[in-house]
């Protein structure tokens, strides 16, 4: 009963926070909603068993991309943009086409068969901790995956400076 | 213990949250919090996958997915500045010079 009980509370939190973010006026407050279900989205990590992650979830996404988005929107001079229209004009459309989206993932899950499971159970993460694990096969199995996000980090933060730097006179 | 499926049905409508704040919004920059919506929503279910498959891809996979976010943002971020600049707007309906 308790576990159901934690995942409905954080299942309707996060739900509402990201209708929120969605549907609010202010980009400022949306930020402040966001981080609060970047945390949200943590704990639920944490209730899967994923520390690491949840760590990292907190880190990269709270700390490091929301900062980054607070930032832009208050150098960005949004004043008239709060009087305009926050929608386009076809957001019926728009609802129609999600929620169908919706409901056929919710058929579709009806029937899902899941594969064989693997070696990684919670007593076997427990005695080896997860960061340890996770360690172990990102540095053996998918060492050229992990050199490949790094590239892509390096394209991104010469790309970014390049970007947004102002252009010269000479 | 909590199945399976409602993981799932928790990253579909987070999902489906973000694909009609992206399909709708005007602002660019709620535009561009509602694809981190959705990839945070990918990440539920690969994270839900993988405990529930007592396997650890998923988790590098959501590794994987939130440096691509992060490049992503940065490199988004710096391309609205720069756009900002430009035409004193973050409206998309003016960004238009490419006659698309």
């Amino acid at each position: 009963m308790l576990p159901q009980l934690f995942f409905g509370y954080y299942a309707v939190v996060i739900v509402f926070l990201s209708m929120l973010v969605v549907m609010g006026k202010n980009p400022v407050h949306s930020v402040m909603w966001m981080l609060l279900l970047f945390f949200h989205i943590a704990g639920l990590y944490l209730f899967l068993n994923a520390e690491f992650i949840a760590a990292i979830q907190v880190i990269v996404y709270a700390g490091a991309i929301l900062v980054l988005f607070l930032f832009v929107v208050l150098l960005l001079n949004l004043k008239e943009e709060l009087k305009i229209d926050r929608f386009i004009g076809s957001w019926p459309a728009a609802l129609f086409i999600t929620s169908a989206f919706f409901v056929l993932v919710s058929i579709a899950l009806k029937s899902m068969v899941l594969g064989p499971s693997g070696k990684y159970t919670v007593a076997f993460i427990q005695q080896e901790t997860h960061t340890k694990a996770i360690g172990k096969l990102l540095y053996t199995e998918f060492l050229f995956p992990f050199e490949i996000a790094s590239l892509i980090l390096l394209v991104a933060v010469i790309g970014a400076i390049v970007l947004a730097k102002r252009k010269l006179r000479s | 213990m909590v199945p399976l499926q409602w993981y799932l049905m928790l990253s579909a409508a987070v999902f489906v949250i973000g694909m009609f704040g992206f399909l709708t919004r005007k602002n660019i920059i709620i535009m561009f919090m509602s694809v981190e919506l959705m990839l945070n929503a990918v990440n539920i279910s690969l994270i839900s996958f993988s405990h529930y498959l007592q396997d650890m891809r998923g988790h590098i996979l959501v590794f994987l997915v939130v440096t691509v976010a992060a490049s992503e943002a940065a490199i988004g971020l710096a391309i609205i500045i720069a756009l900002f600049r430009n035409k004193q707007t973050a409206h998309v309906n003016e960004m238009n010079e490419m006659k698309g």
